[in-house]
């Protein structure tokens, strides 16, 4: 017990004593001390292997100094190390000449010519004369391994660095070594392609260029490319990236790594999914989600015509002007795809302006927004460090997938214990401690049955032992525990998640939660009260009240409001009833900022061009209210208006102001009016952002590490200098007082009546799936063939009481008709249910939940009958 | 004149027919020396081992004593057979799992017992498939007659042995490698530190690895005492110990000798035992420990078979095995297939051990069937240098295992011993003896 | 559905249950693969991927690691001719020039009648009776061309059928008796006789 626990050690490099935290790797002590040592294998977000031996060193111990692979060794107090030695240096360029014996001498045209590690050392340190005459070793030139990457075994260096990523980091070992010896190469199942969510991060962590990307493949030279560090919005866990282009062109994105969020990762639709950006320019189809919108648009006789901007805002004031004549006559919905300083803007339009309550950056398939923000947050951190974590809510690795990755580390190690609220088919569901088989609208029953105690209710799937693990894993004040929460069922009532989380909220107030929502800076734009009773700076005014997406959508069906501003051009693309959407929106006159094409525009009679991501400047909030800085990289097309400017102007043109004409001025108003970070992280470069409301939680960069992240030498940071303009403006406020919002405003509970589930039917599920119908997937030729087709997955047992063979096609028949869907056995999904991808479309091209959802009811049953 | 009235302790069975059996095994005094051993303190029988000074018969030559002593004490440990016997030239274990395979059965027994482990695995290469039937079916027999499974004759003993197959790869003898074998997964050597097995082993538990003829001495240490043991041989090498005879000899095969007593001259050259060189022709060169050994020449006939006196001399008594070259035998050929079988088994994790062994036997085999250079020799000897430092024995090393640092041993002594014949090779543009 | 056949099926369960993780019947299971169909097929790592918790990406670089495993089709026989050290000093590398060309088959491939696959092996083991050669991996010890090719002519007539079963290296390797003992009670058996061990001492002390 006496004994002090050191908090460093000394070693002795090249006769210079350093002090370094104990247990450190040698390789990492040594660099901090200044010395750099070469490695090819070692990767500091993986464990180390110690196979390529290009970072032997001499480390003294009993039998003298030896050579010793620093990538391996953990550093101890009084440890001797000479890291220049004639010994060392010759042990180094001896395996340097070995790696580049059989390596083929084709840098001129390997995709990683310019920015290849190999290379790179072989200039340093080589001999640039070879001793090998012999033949080279040879294999077939590339081969696609899977639909993204290309697979060129020659210049392997065999590194495992690629192997191990998938089985280590994301778990799912679809590549592996095969062969033996020099004949050992990097090879997918003999039955499957590697087509794994995150196979892109193979490819940039190849230290040659074995593994390359399609997208990228040849379409540009390191050297012509220029660089700016920036976030990925498309979903919303906030991975930080380099976006790189060649001119106007973005050519390539590389995971950055920030440390509290994505450790250098990405999952392939981020990375690869840059052409629905700037790879379109010959769409003209303004329906195509694929078509960058470039130009203002009005509806003249029925179609939509490029125009003015000038003309465009005035048609759009003249909307909403009409609108306003009517109380209640104008709302907006969206706003996920703005910067915070985008939705800061439009918040004060719609509010201060348009005094209209009515906007919802959700599409009704998030959670209660006061209850979002009232939970105590977690940070990504906590979660993977929490001692258990308890999930209710989709599909992690499909939603969020940089949040799996994260989430798996400590639960693969045994250091973190999950309990998943087992909905349907799920990546994490073989490492789940307890997984309980919940069925639609029975989350809020199984959360009640664990925070009172209470049995599991009769006919339920989930058992009562599962309960007590449960109850066990939670323990008895959540002390340590972080509850996931999102919306796992798009075809079942909001209410009943809400009520689970709250279940949870009260009974466990050490308990922190972590919002599972996907919808890019959907965070963001909460934060900036893009939600009814919500204000900028997450607060909330209790005495409000306005329409969400959904009663705005009735409301306008009703013709009890008139014009809707649809922020984001893909509300038909997100809502679960797009029939029901459908018919609001041709009873409405819509207003479209947008930057891109969709089905939306249908319906819209103004169509204001937006930039998108990579194109304007800003913070974005990620799930766990971390703000970081989003960075221009190339210009918007055609006369594409940032989002604040947007806002500003369509106000000028009603003849008032939102007293914002930049996003600096945007971003130091936010900061001044509400004290959310802001400005002041636009500024920065040397935090990893900041969380809203944790000073402490602010971590410093990592320095990049080259081999790490090979392509990113130093990645500027497009800071500003610090802005001085003025930002007073008296905002004009709705009524009430902000505060903070807590779980006290939520009110009771309401009863919520699922109904009782009919005995031939079963209850839909609806998940999403990474590769949806969105806009990222639709622009991206590269992403674009996964796109899957609708199916109805049901579990073994259901299919055999039903007696129909997995891939066989049935009618399927819901609340409003009835569809065609093959059947297929997957025993993930939960029994009693059957499980449905929304946004696929069946072989013959209809959305099978416009006849499968039951808007009226809590659930959707749906029949199934053999032709 | 060899010195041959040491008792043979491994193979006193193995030229009777039905050896194998367990009716023969019980009749020549099987299993006494387990029923002994379980009178014993598993203390005192690991002791008697201590005494004995066995050292490891698996080719690195620790005292297995000091290695069971070693093991971290813990509430699951194992014990591993080590009978994937690939090291070119060397036959004994062959020998004794087909001939002799309840000895070897006991002997793990009494290893488990020591030991106090519960569960055992006895990893066979898996081309033997004769052995794995033999010992798998003496396994069988152990369990019926009461010997293995639970409570062992009647004692409070338990033990459990699962016989694995391996499947074609040499580096699956190195211990670390083998128990990635037995986990399912490539042979992989890990690295140590930290991965002593007797620390971090087979499923991350403390772990000993033996090999078949060290465990196959355990029966008769028992049954006769540690000092009867350690009374054979001289000084640290004690005991008999199986030479497998191989190459330009009249009677190549497995021998059981006393340590120390005998030299090379005598296992070589003795009628009894290897009976001389084929047609008596000279001998040019022989390797004394398998290929992974340094050779020697002539000179070092008169050598005692003794682990320190061929380890003073520069090489080692490694494996047992003892290879014999004479003048019709071409040393660039030699050492040509020696590195050509290292690069085969390369498990190629390392650098330079994957691309150093490739290289050096493209380089050797030009040398010896034309296309060689005589700048191909400080080539070679230069390549060598960068995947076992300083040329020195024992080698230095700048891979994981030792495989990478074998590499150097037959080409270096080849170059070194019989420069001539690489000249005359260079300047034949081949082989002259072709 | 299980491709294994019921009885190789029962068998590789059985092999499973041996081990403390399952994983670890990855080589015996691959060897219940090519025993069924000859070499490792598609659908045989499949199902020794899903035998042993692992993916078939995993089960075929493992396989690939160890040179008894074949991922594409081979012979009936596969003959092996060592050509390492000892046998090289008996003509190892001769010998295998004359059983390439009496089998009518490259060093690596396949004879046209599908009957034999030739094989370069490194040494078998059994280097007193070299050259060494194995039969599917049954030492046959034919150590002169003469005595090879009247066992060739044996293998086609069918003579040696029983005693060189085709592709089977485990195929009378059969465990029967036996237990698994669990860490539980491993824990136990040993806390249960170390105390029995104590209470001993003190009586002989
Ligand atoms: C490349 C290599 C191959 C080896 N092959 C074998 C082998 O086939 N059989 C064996 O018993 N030991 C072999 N060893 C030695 C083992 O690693 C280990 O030292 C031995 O099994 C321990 O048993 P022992 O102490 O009883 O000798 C090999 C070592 C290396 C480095
Ligand atoms: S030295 Fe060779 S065999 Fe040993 S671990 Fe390295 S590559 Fe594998
Ligand atoms: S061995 Fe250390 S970086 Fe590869």
């Amino acid at each position: 017990m006496t004994d002090v626990i050191k908090t460093t050690v000394t070693l002795n490099v090249n006769g210079r004593a350093i002090e370094v935290k104990p247990g450190e790797l040698l390789i990492e002590a040594a660099e901090q001390a200044g010395e750099y040592i070469p490695r090819f294998c070692y990767h500091p977000r993986m464990e180390p292997v110690g196979m390529c031996r290009m970072c032997l060193v001499e480390v003294d111990g009993p039998r003298g100094a030896t050579l010793q692979p620093a990538c391996y060794i953990h550093v101890s107090d009084g440890m001797n190390v000479t890291t220049n030695s004639e010994k060392v240096k010759k042990a180094q360029d001896g395996v340097l000449e070995f790696l580049l014996a059989n390596h083929p001498l084709d840098c001129p045209v390997c995709d990683k010519g310019g920015e290849c590690p190999l290379q790179d050392q072989t200039l340093t340190h080589g001999s640039g004369e070879t001793r090998f005459i012999e033949e080279k070793r040879h294999f077939v030139k590339p081969i696609e391994i899977g639909a993204l990457v290309l697979l060129d075994r020659e210049r392997c260096i065999q590194c495992a660095r690629c192997t191990r990523f998938s089985d280590e980091v994301a778990g799912d070992t679809e590549i592996a070594f095969a062969g033996r010896g020099d004949l050992i190469e990097v090879a997918p199942s003999p039955t499957k392609p590697f087509d794994s969510v995150f196979s892109g991060n193979t490819v940039q962590i190849c230290p040659v260029g074995a593994l390359t990307a399609k997208p990228y493949r040849f379409s540009a030279r390191p050297w012509d490319l220029e660089q700016v560090e920036s976030t990925c919005t498309t979903c919303a866990v906030g991975c930080r990236v380099a976006v790189q282009s060649s001119g106007n062109r973005l050519t390539r994105i590389l995971g950055v790594d920030s440390d509290p969020v994505n450790h250098g990762w990405l999952c392939d639709k981020g990375r690869f999914s840059l052409d629905s950006i700037d790879g379109n320019e010959e769409s003209r189809d303004v329906l195509s989600a694929a078509t960058r919108i470039g130009q203002p648009m009005v509806r003249v006789d029925g179609v939509l015509k490029e125009t003015t901007w000038d003309e465009a805002l005035a048609a759009a004031a003249t909307i909403i002007q009409n609108a306003m004549r009517s109380s209640n006559g104008v709302g907006a919905v969206g706003g996920a795809s703005l910067t915070n300083e985008g939705a800061f803007a439009w918040e004060r339009l719609v509010r201060g302006v348009l005094a209209s309550e009515h906007l919802d950056a959700q599409f009704g398939d998030g959670l209660d927004p006061v209850l979002l923000q009232a939970l105590p947050k977690a940070t990504i951190d906590e979660a993977t460090n929490a001692t258990t974590v308890v999930t209710l809510t989709g599909d992690v690795r499909e939603e969020l997938p940089v949040l799996f990755l994260r989430l798996r580390e400590n639960i693969v190690r045994g250091r973190t214990a999950l309990v998943e609220f087992g909905f349907g088919p799920s990546a994490l569901r073989s490492l789940a401690r307890v997984s309980l088989a919940v069925r639609p609208g029975e989350a809020h029953v199984a959360a009640r049955a664990i925070a009172e105690r209470s049995d599991a209710p009769k006919g339920a799937v989930f058992t009562n032992e599962e309960l007590d693990d449960a109850r066990g894993l939670i323990g008895e004040s959540g002390e340590g525990v972080v509850f996931v929460v999102g919306r796992p069922n798009l075809v079942e009532d909001s209410s009943v998640l809400d009520e689970a989380v709250r279940r949870f909220a009260d009974r466990y107030p050490d308990a922190k939660f972590l919002v599972a929502l996907r919808r890019s800076n959907v965070m963001g734009a909460l934060d900036m009260g893009l939600a009814p009773r919500l204000r900028p700076g997450r607060g909330v005014d209790v005495g409000a009240s306005g329409r969400d997406t959904l009663a705005q959508l009735a409301a306008l069906r009703a013709g009890e409001q008139k014009a809707l501003i649809v922020l984001g051009g893909c509300l038909l693309g997100n809502v679960a009833d797009v029939v029901g959407a459908k018919a609001a929106l041709e009873n409405a006159d819509v207003i479209a900022v947008t930057g891109h094409g969709g089905a939306t525009l249908a319906y819209a009679s103004v169509v204001l061009p937006a930039a998108v991501q990579h194109e304007r400047r800003g913070t974005v909030t990620n799930i766990e209210g971390r703000v970081t800085a989003v960075t221009p990289k190339i210009v918007a097309p055609g006369s594409a208006w940032p989002d604040v400017a947007i806002a500003a102007e369509l106000a000028e043109s009603l003849g008032q102001s939102i007293g914002l004409t930049s996003v600096e001025q945007a971003a130091k108003a936010i900061e001044e009016t509400t004290g959310y970070p802001a400005l002041s992280v636009m500024n920065d470069d040397v935090h990893d952002g900041v969380v809203v409301g944790r000073d402490d939680a602010s971590s410093l960069r990592h320095a990049l590490d080259p081999m790490a992240f090979p392509g990113i030498r130093s990645t500027e940071t497009v800071g500003l200098a610090s802005y001085t303009g003025t930002t007073t403006m008296e905002r004009p406020t709705s009524s009430g007082v902000t505060t903070g919002a807590s779980l006290r405003d939520l009110g009771a509970l309401p009863e919520i009546a699922v109904g009782i589930a009919d005995a031939y039917s079963l209850t839909l599920y609806a998940s999403r799936h990474l590769y949806d119908r969105g806009v990222a997937m639709q622009g991206s030729p590269a992403l674009h063939p996964f796109i899957p087709t609708s199916a109805l997955a049901l579990h073994h047992v259901d299919l055999d009481r039903l007696g129909v063979a997995s891939g066989t096609v049935v009618t399927v028949t819901g609340a409003r008709g009835s569809i065609l869907l093959p059947v297929v056995l997957d025993d993930r999904v939960t029994r009693g249910s059957a499980s449905v991808v929304i946004g696929t479309l069946s072989a013959s091209g209809e959305n099978p939940l416009d006849v499968l959802f039951d808007p009226t009811h809590v659930i959707s049953q749906v029949r199934l009958e053999t032709r | 004149m060899a010195t041959l009235d040491a008792p043979r302790i491994v193979s006193s069975r193995a030229e009777l027919a039905d050896s194998y059996t367990l009716s023969r095994y019980l009749e020549t005094g099987g299993y006494e020396g387990l029923r002994k051993a379980l009178t014993m303190f598993p203390e005192a029988v690991a002791a008697e081992v201590d005494t004995a000074s066995l050292l490891g018969r698996g080719g690195a030559g620790f005292p297995a004593g000091r290695k069971w002593s070693m093991l971290r004490k813990s509430p699951v440990s194992y014990l591993v057979v080590n009978g994937d016997e690939s090291e070119p030239a060397t036959f004994k274990d062959h020998f004794l799992v087909e001939r002799d395979p309840h000895q070897l059965v006991e002997g793990v027994i009494i290893a488990a017992y020591a030991l106090q482990v519960a569960q055992a695995f006895i990893y066979i290469r898996g081309e033997f498939a004769l052995g794995l039937e033999r010992v798998q079916q003496a396994v069988n027999d152990a369990y019926a007659h009461g010997a293995l499974g639970s409570k062992i004759f009647g004692s409070d003993f338990s033990l459990d042995i699962v016989v694995h197959p391996g499947a074609g790869a040499y580096i699956c003898g190195e211990e670390t490698a083998l128990i990635e074998g037995l986990e399912g997964k490539r042979g992989f050597p890990r690295i140590k530190p930290p991965f002593f097995p007797a620390v971090t082993g087979l499923y991350g538990e403390p772990t000993v690895v033996n090999n078949v003829e060290t465990m196959s001495n355990l029966p008769w240490i028992i049954n006769n005492g540690g000092a009867a043991f350690a009374a054979l041989g001289v000084g640290k090498s004690t005991g008999t110990r199986l030479f497998a005879l191989a190459g330009r000899v009249k009677n190549p095969g497995v021998y059981e000798i006393e340590m120390v007593k005998n030299t090379f001259r005598d296992i070589i050259f003795d009628p009894r035992l290897g009976g001389g060189i084929i047609d008596d022709r000279a001998l040019k060169a022989f390797i004394p420990g398998g290929v992974s050994a340094p050779w020697f020449g002539p000179d070092m006939l008169d050598l005692a078979l003794g682990q320190d006196e061929v380890g003073a001399q520069g090489s080692m008594l490694g494996s047992g095995s003892i290879v014999v070259l004479d003048e019709t035998s071409c040393p660039v050929r030699a050492a040509w297939r020696i590195t050509k079988f290292f690069s085969r088994e390369s498990c190629g994790q390392c650098t330079p051990c994957r691309e150093g062994s490739g290289w050096i036997e493209r380089a050797m085999y030009r040398l010896e069937h034309g296309g060689g250079r005589e700048e191909d020799l400080a080539l070679v000897l230069d390549l060598c240098d960068n995947i076992a430092p300083g040329l020195s024995w024992p080698p230095q090393q700048t891979t994981i295992c030792v495989l990478g640092s074998s590499i150097p041993s037959s080409v270096h002594s080849a170059i070194q011993m019989f420069r001539d014949d690489f000249i005359a090779h260079v300047e034949h543009g081949g082989c002259p003896h072709d | 559905m299980s491709h294994f056949q019921p009885e190789l099926r029962q068998r590789a369960e059985e092999l499973v249950a041996l081990y403390p993780r399952s994983r670890s019947a990855m080589l015996p299971l691959l060897h219940l693969a090519q025993e069924q169909d000859g070499y490792l097929s598609e659908a045989g790592i499949e199902e020794v991927a899903s035998l042993t918790g692992t993916t078939s990406a995993d089960v075929r670089g493992t396989a690939s690691f160890y040179d008894m495993f074949h991922l594409e089709p081979v012979g009936k026989y596969v003959v092996g001719v060592c050509t390492n050290i000892a046998c090289l000093l008996a003509g190892g590398e001769e010998f295998l020039e004359h059983a390439s060309s009496t089998l009518g088959c490259a060093v690596g491939a396949t004879s046209d009648d599908g009957l034999f696959t030739l094989e370069e092996t490194e040494c078998l083991a059994d280097c007193d009776k070299a050259p060494c050669v194995q039969v599917n991996h049954r030492y046959v010890r034919t150590t002169t061309p003469e005595s090879f090719d009247a066992l060739v002519g044996e293998l086609r007539a069918g003579a040696h059928d029983a005693d060189i079963p085709s592709h089977g290296t485990l195929i009378r390797v059969k465990r029967s008796g036996g237990l698994r003992a669990s860490h539980d009670e491993i824990r136990e058996q040993r806390a249960s006789s170390s105390a029995a061990r104590a209470k001993r001492a003190e009586g002989t002390s």
